[in-house]
């Protein structure tokens, strides 16, 4: 399928390029209709191979990439079933996640991330399955999760230990504290950072540039520079469910539902 | 208690010149970019109420200031600071 329209993602193949627009309000939290249409999207990603050469995922919303796991739908589903349930309930979910973003991590394209404002939790770490990022100045990272009593769970551990030193991968995960796109880039996570409101533009180009190379050999290229970490991927899903079923987690996640605020875990 | 001019420290007009300076910035970006009229901010005030933003926009400006300021300002530094002089105290603390 060439071009999509879902409720909460699109894309469209243009010129080589499939480019992966989120759109769904207020921040593409990612619940089960993200999900879902995250699941359509890479079934058609196999399609694309012989066509495209890069992937470009960014954010129509004007708040920013995406602020993570829908918390809120996470919170009322957990409750809604028994505690058994609940853990193999959330399971399953990260299953699906990880399937999802282990297919774009892996995928033959090139992929780029187009990010500006709120990046965090799943968002950073849909942000990282990508092999570029592209960010505009005003774009902001975090992993919060430490702040409700969990670890980032869409893989973002092992993804950042493999593009990261270990400090700074000690200070993003426990301070729990947003770093700025130049600080990011000055670490070497974000390859490039440009004025606000011009990161798919600059997306665009690089993609046209990627365009040039044979892809056959980018494709090996690719294969060759990227690991991707198989076996502590399952082992930060272990340790996530471990976590989930905790009381600190239960009381974490109620103070996030109940609060009207749209980050109601910062600072 | 008196404090004697010899007791200050020898930079002490310099810094708070240099504070006056960042707290004044500080109040002309936040006026600037949420399209306050600059004369309705003070000091003193919460910038959650005078600017009318919640947490998202409040990280926007966290943002800008450390753009503008080219300094890094973590969040936690933040708990509990919801007025314009506290702010440009962290940061002038950074600079």
């Amino acid at each position: 399928m060439e071009s999509f329209r879902g409720q909460a993602l699109s894309w469209e193949l243009k010129h080589g390029v499939v480019e992966l627009a989120l759109h769904r309000v207020p921040c593409n939290e990612i619940g089960s209709l993200t999900l879902e249409e995250l699941e359509e999207f890479v079934q058609a990603l196999d399609g694309f191979e012989g066509e495209a050469h890069a992937l470009i995922i960014y954010s129509e919303i004007k708040a920013g990439f995406c602020a993570g796991a829908d918390l809120r739908e996470l919170y009322r589903r957990s409750q809604e079933m028994g505690r058994q349930d609940a853990a193999q309930g959330v399971r399953d979910y990260l299953e699906r996640i990880h399937r999802v973003l282990t297919a774009i991590d892996a995928s033959p394209l090139t992929t780029i991330a187009a990010v500006h404002g709120v990046t965090f939790g799943g968002g950073f770490e849909l942000a990282l399955v990508c092999d570029l990022i592209i960010a505009d100045k005003m774009a902001r990272f975090c992993f919060p999760e430490l702040r409700l009593g969990l670890i980032p769970g869409f893989g973002g551990i092992p993804r950042l230990k493999r593009d990261l030193g270990n400090a700074v991968v000690r200070d993003l995960l426990l301070t729990g504290r947003s770093f700025n796109a130049t600080k990011l880039q000055q670490v070497g996570l974000v390859s490039q950072v440009v004025a606000e409101g011009e990161a798919l533009r600059i997306a665009r180009a690089t993609a046209t540039q990627l365009g040039k190379f044979d892809r056959r050999t980018a494709i090996a290229a690719k294969k060759f520079i990227k690991p991707i970490p198989y076996e502590e991927l399952r082992q930060e899903i272990d340790v996530f469910c471990e976590l989930f079923v905790q009381p600190a987690v239960e009381a974490g996640l109620r103070r996030f539902a109940e609060s009207e605020d749209a980050q109601p875990y910062l600072p | 208690m008196t404090i004697e001019a010899v007791d200050l420290p020898i930079d002490w007009g310099e810094t708070m010149t240099a504070q006056k300076e960042t707290l004044e910035e500080v109040l002309n970006l936040a006026a600037s970019h949420f399209k306050v009229p600059r004369a309705k901010l003070a000091p003193d005030d919460d910038f959650f109420k005078t600017l009318g933003i919640d947490s998202l926009q409040a990280l926007d400006l966290l943002t800008r200031l450390e753009n503008h300021f080219r300094i890094e300002l973590p969040d936690y530094e933040l708990q509990g600071v919801s007025d314009f002089r506290t702010l440009a105290e962290r940061i002038q603390a950074r600079l």
